[in-house]
C-alpha cells in the first residue's frame, strides 16, 4: 500500500529504536532488528505519531537538498510501506 | 581453537523449568533443573548486563513458564535497564490483568502467547491441564495494553485440521504476528514423535492454507511458518549456526549453545556463577566444539550449502544417527537420509482419520522438584 500523505506514521507497539548511546542504531521489533543509518534512521526517528508523511518528506528534502525531490518522496513512501508490511509502523 | 569473532544477537533466558503445563512436545530436556538450582534475581540481572555488553540486542524470556518466577516483573526491568529488548514466551498462566499491567510498565516489549490448538479439548489433551479459556482471556487483556503480541500455535498431526480456526482466533485478536510452528523433535517431543509427526498430505494442505492467509493478511499480520524438517530437502540452519548468533542460559546458570545440547555426550557446560558470559561465549569448549567448519565431515565439508545451514542440527544428528558431528540426517545429501525416510514411511501408512480420532498414549512432561 502507498501511505496517505496526511496520515501520521507511528511505531507499532513493541517496535522501538535502541538508545542513542547504543551503536549501531537499530529498530528493535518482535524477532527482528533492522540496522538503521542515514536516511532510514532519519525516517524512523520521525515516525512519532505527530508528524504527517508530508512533513517527514519535506524535512528530508531539506536535509538532502542536493537529491531530486521526487526521488526523495518516492523512497520515503516505499520505505514506510515496507515498515508497514513488517508491522513496524501504523498510520494514524 | 576457532578464533572467529561472532556476536550473539539474542540471549535465550530459560528462567525456570517449572511450568503449570505438561505439554507432550516440550523443548525442555528430559532431566529438568530443580527450583533450588535456579539463578537469583541478582544473578539474572548480571547475566542481562553481560549479554548486552557482548552485543546482544534481544532477550527471550522462556522456561518452563517464565511467569512461574515470582520476580518476573523485576527481571523484565533488569533486562530493559541493561539495554535489551524483552520478549516473553509464555503460556499465559499464572497471570491476571494487574500483573500484566506491571510487566508492561516494567518495559516488556513483546508478549508471545502459545496455543496448543483452536479448541479447549485438544489444548487439554496436549498440555495435560485446562488452559484454553485463560489464554483467550489473556489475549483480550493484551489488546488493552501497549505491547507487541505474537500468537504461537504449535502444530502437529493431532491439531493440523484446526488451522483455519487458529487463523480466525489470530485475526480476531490484537496480534500483529502469528507463528505456526511445527513441533521439532527433541526432548519430550522426540519421545512422543510417532503421535506428533504429520502426514505429507497434512503438511501440503497446511502450506496451501498459510500461503493464502499470508497474501490475504499482508500489512495486517505477519505469518511465519516453521515446517517439520523431517520432510525438508535440506536441514534448518539450527540456531543460526552453533555459537554464531544465540546462546541459552539454563535455569541453573549453565550456558548452552542450544536448548537440547545436553543430549550430546562429552560436552561440559560452564556456569555464569563461575565465569563471565563473554569468556564462556568466546572460548568455552562447548561453544567451540561445532563452531566454524573444522568439525565437519563429508558431505558437509565440501558442500556449497555449508555456509547456509552449517550442517543442520547437531542434536538431531546425535538423536538419529548417534554422531553429533554427522551431517544432519534430514539432509537429502546425508548418507543416513534413509533413516528419516523410514520414520516418515511409518507415518504415511496411518490414515489421518484414524490418527485424529483416538487419543494416543502420551508421555507427559513432568515438573522438576
Amino acid at each position: 500500500m502507498t501511505p496517505d500523505l496526511n496520515s501520521k506514521p507511528q511505531l507499532a507497539p513493541g517496535c522501538r529504536l535502541n538508545e542513542e548511546t547504543q551503536q549501531p542504531r537499530v529498530l528493535l521489533m518482535p524477532e527482528k532488528a533492522l540496522r538503521l543509518s542515514g536516511p532510514s534512521l532519519e525516517i524512523v526517528e520521525r515516525c512519532d505519531g505527530k508528524r504527517t508523511v508530508r512533513e517527514i518528506i519535506a524535512e528530508l528534502q531539506k536535509i538532502y537538498d542536493k537529491a531530486e525531490r521526487q526521488k526523495v518522496e518516492t523512497d520515503i513512501l516505499g520505505y514506510l510501506a515496507l515498515l508497514n508490511d513488517q508491522r513496524a509502523v501504523d498510520f494514524i | 581453537m576457532n578464533t572467529d569473532k561472532h556476536t550473539p544477537l539474542a540471549l535465550i533466558a530459560e528462567l525456570t523449568h517449572r511450568c503449570p503445563l505438561h505439554c507432550v512436545y516440550c523443548s525442555n530436556p528430559l532431566e529438568l533443573d530443580t527450583r533450588s538450582l535456579e539463578l537469583s534475581t541478582a544473578e539474572w540481572s548480571k547475566v542481562f548486563r553481560e549479554a548486552a555488553e557482548l552485543g546482544a540486542l534481544q532477550s527471550d524470556f522462556t522456561g518452563g513458564e517464565p511467569l512461574a518466577r515470582p520476580d518476573i516483573v523485576e527481571l523484565v526491568s533488569a533486562a530493559r535497564a541493561a539495554g535489551l529488548y524483552v520478549n516473553l514466551i509464555s503460556s499465559g498462566l499464572p497471570l491476571d490483568e494487574a500483573r500484566l499491567e506491571k510487566l508492561v510498565a516494567a518495559g516488556l516489549d513483546h508478549f508471545q502467547l502459545s496455543f496448543q490448538g483452536a479448541r479447549p479439548e485438544i489444548a487439554a489433551e496436549i498440555s495435560g491441564t485446562t488452559t484454553h479459556g485463560q489464554k483467550l482471556r489473556v489475549l483480550e487483556w493484551l489488546g488493552r495494553h501497549r505491547v507487541a503480541v505474537t500468537l504461537n500455535f504449535v502444530i502437529h498431526r493431532r491439531n493440523m485440521e484446526q488451522l483455519e480456526e487458529m487463523l480466525a482466533i489470530a485475526e480476531a485478536s490484537c496480534a500483529t504476528r502469528v507463528e505456526f510452528a511445527n513441533v521439532q523433535y527433541y526432548g519430550w517431543a522426540f519421545a512422543n514423535r510417532e503421535n506428533l509427526l504429520p502426514t505429507r498430505e497434512q503438511l501440503d494442505t497446511s502450506l496451501e492454507i498459510l500461503k493464502r492467509a499470508q497474501e490475504r493478511l499482508r500489512g495486517k499480520m505477519r505469518i511465519e511458518y516453521v515446517v517439520p524438517d523431517y520432510y525438508a530437502k535440506f536441514p534448518k540452519a539450527c540456531m543460526g549456526g552453533w555459537g554464531r548468533k544465540l546462546m541459552l542460559v539454563a535455569p541453573s546458570g549453565e550456558v548452552l549453545p542450544c536448548h537440547a545440547a545436553r543430549v550430546i555426550p562429552g560436552l561440559t557446560f560452564e556456569n555464569v556463577k563461575a565465569r563471565g558470559l563473554r569468556e564462556i561465549w568466546e572460548s568455552s569448549p562447548a561453544f567451540q566444539k561445532f563452531r566454524g567448519e573444522d568439525w565437519m565431515q563429508e558431505p558437509c565439508r565440501s558442500c556449497d550449502r555449508r555456509g547456509v545451514d552449517f550442517g543442520g542440527c547437531r542434536c538431531q544428528a546425535l538423536l538419529l544417527v548417534n554422531d553429533a558431528a554427522a551431517t544432519d540426517p534430514v539432509c537429502s545429501l546425508s548418507p543416513d537420509r534413509n533413516k528419516v525416510d523410514a520414520i516418515l514411511a511409518g507415518v504415511a501408512v496411518a490414515p489421518v482419520a484414524v490418527v485424529t480420532e483416538s487419543k494416543p498414549e502420551w508421555l507427559y512432561r513432568v515438573n522438576p522438584a
